[in-house]
């Protein structure tokens, strides 16, 4: 039998250690994205807009004929770029977590699930159970019309949120089944997911303004680090400053690969966050292994769902094959972890994951 | 002074901070444990209008149908008296006697092509969960409530303040819930 594909043998982690886990990586994530956006947004604000609070005083002659220092004005101390650039990016991704949901559903063209026929009678209470053992508000149900089985949430807040299911996905899926499907996108919810990453989508947009706007100020030949205007008593030595500058213009070159990727990252341990409170919540971790399954050999890609939701699907609604692909870079692209991984974390919490022992 | 001024204040502050946490906890194991109820009448007032619609079918099951009736009974009566202890054991009847008639009407493969009878099952088979998960988040809830007043700081306060740990909602041990269910599947 084939050992577990992960590589390195996982450690046993339950229900609770493997939300712990999850949080404690998102956090670190966030922490190094945040200090990537600071170094981006002080260095561009240090080398083309005269930012230098730390700067010496520097000394001249009033009119009286004394000498007298002067600290940096008071804009020199403000770090324009940067809290310009924040302030568009988030007020970007602001709107679009105010309109976002009412957009979404409308393009993927659902409907409001209705107790008409048995299937939708039962999904309707499944969500409802879900919002039982969750303790929270029950959001709205609702059905994407597409053969292929996928599943989102999306919503702010749990008292404005929504949960959608595949026409597909109602027919393949028995009462169990659904339940993990439901319970995972539950906890999208519940982790505040849809808030998360609309941060993230806005420090994107601040950084990919910031490289923009560097890539600009440096085809026009313009100054190659600025204050040389101020006099030089406020700048450091020579090569250091040199050296700040070119691994700035580095990064700010790779800034928006690097920013996609560390986005990806944090949505990978959403994901994994989801599948272990899903997992909490019904208490039935397998019933979401045999979900994950039946979604795994269903590969034919959701037409429904476009990219722009693709990271609150359960699974890539881009198609199987997309989970499937493993090596370096496809890991790094994407969206959710590959199916491979999840299904064994989960084992891992019902106490059946361990590789197989020697015969 | 100052210095001792302003850290009175701080520790002041802190255990503000940690009662006002452990109030909104205790009320959250308050109205979970409201919400089990909820879900128990949900389930006495769906049971008459089960059984009314499978008695045609299922004329040979009297004595299963008759169980479940007095069983619901005795928990409505339970429910109105508000003894605990008795309310689970009536509750536990109850759950045994549908799960009874859940396995029998397997039986009657008839009763799977009624409309009717095949929604109340799916309603029945919600209630139940919904009891079951309504009892999880309860002890969700006490175990977190629990766990606040015995971490360290809140460990010094908390009996001060007048918390006290909450209870775990469980199955007694001589509850009948704790048996399998016995069927007999023969006609």
């Amino acid at each position: 039998m084939r050992p577990s594909t992960s590589g390195s043998r996982a450690p046993q982690m339950n229900i609770y250690e493997q939300q712990a886990y999850n949080k404690r990586t998102t956090v670190a994530i966030v922490a190094v994205f945040v200090l990537f956006f600071l170094v981006l947004g002080l260095g561009f604000d240090y080398f083309y807009l005269n930012f230098s609070p730390l700067a010496a005083p520097q000394i001249h002659m009033t009119e009286d004929g004394y000498y007298e220092a002067q600290r940096p004005s008071g804009a020199a101390r403000i770090p324009f770029g940067t809290i310009i650039s924040l302030l568009i990016g988030l007020g970007v991704a602001g709107n679009s977590m105010v309109n976002g949901p009412s957009m979404v559903l409308r393009s993927t063209m659902a409907r409001r699930a209705v107790p008409g026929s048995d299937k939708e009678k039962q999904y309707l209470n499944v969500v409802e159970e879900m919002a039982t053992a969750a303790g929270l508000p029950v959001p709205t149900a609702y059905i994407v019309p597409d053969p292929d089985l996928n599943a989102f949430a999306t919503g702010t807040n749990p008292s404005n949120s929504v949960i959608a299911v595949t026409e597909g996905l109602l027919d393949s899926l028995n009462r169990e089944e659904l339940q993990g499907v439901v319970a995972h996108e539950m906890s999208h919810i519940r982790n505040y997911d849809m808030r998360l990453m609309t941060i993230m989508a806005g420090l994107i947009g601040a950084i990919t303004l910031l490289s923009d706007f560097a890539g600009r100020s440096l085809r026009f030949g313009g100054r190659s680090y600025g204050g040389a205007s101020r006099g030089d008593s406020g700048k450091r030595g020579g090569p250091a400053a040199i050296i700040f500058f070119v691994i700035w213009i580095i990064l700010i070159v790779l800034a928006p690969l690097l920013s996609r990727l560390l986005a990806m990252a944090v949505s990978r341990q959403r994901e994994f966050l989801a599948d272990a409170s899903a997992a909490e919540l019904t208490r039935n971790p397998l019933s979401l292994v045999a979900a994950l399954e039946k979604i795994r050999a269903a590969v034919m890609p959701t037409n429904a769902i476009n990219n722009g939701v693709g990271h609150m699907c359960i699974t890539d609604p881009r198609g199987g094959l997309f989970e499937e692909k493993s090596g370096f870079v496809a890991d790094l692209l994407a969206t959710h972890p590959p199916m491979e991984k999840r299904i064994l974390a989960l084992k891992m919490m019902a106490y059946q994951g361990g590789s197989p022992q020697p015969a | 002074m100052t210095i001792l001024a302003v850290v009175l204040l701080l520790v002041g502050a802190w255990i503000v901070y940690i009662f006002n946490g452990l109030v909104g906890l205790r009320n959250q194991v308050a109205n979970a444990f409201r919400q089990i109820d909820v879900q128990l009448k949900r389930r006495h007032d769906l049971i008459p209008n089960l059984v009314e619609s499978v008695r045609g079918e299922m004329k040979f099951e009297k004595e299963t149908l008759e169980r479940v009736i007095q069983a619901r009974a005795a928990a409505v009566t339970a429910g109105q008296g508000g003894n605990t202890g008795d309310i689970l054991a009536k509750e536990g009847m109850l759950t045994q006697a549908l799960g009874r008639l859940m396995a029998v009407s397997e039986n009657y493969p008839n009763l799977k092509a009624n409309d009717g009878v095949r929604s109340l099952m799916e309603e029945l088979t919600h209630t139940e969960n919904q009891i079951g998960f309504a009892r999880q988040f309860y002890n969700d809830v006490v175990t977190k409530f629990n766990t606040g007043q015995q971490v360290f700081p809140a460990n010094m306060f908390a009996a001060m303040l007048g918390f006290s740990p909450a209870v775990l909602w469980e199955l007694p041990a001589d509850s009948v819930e704790r048996e399998t269910p016995k069927v007999n599947l023969t006609i």
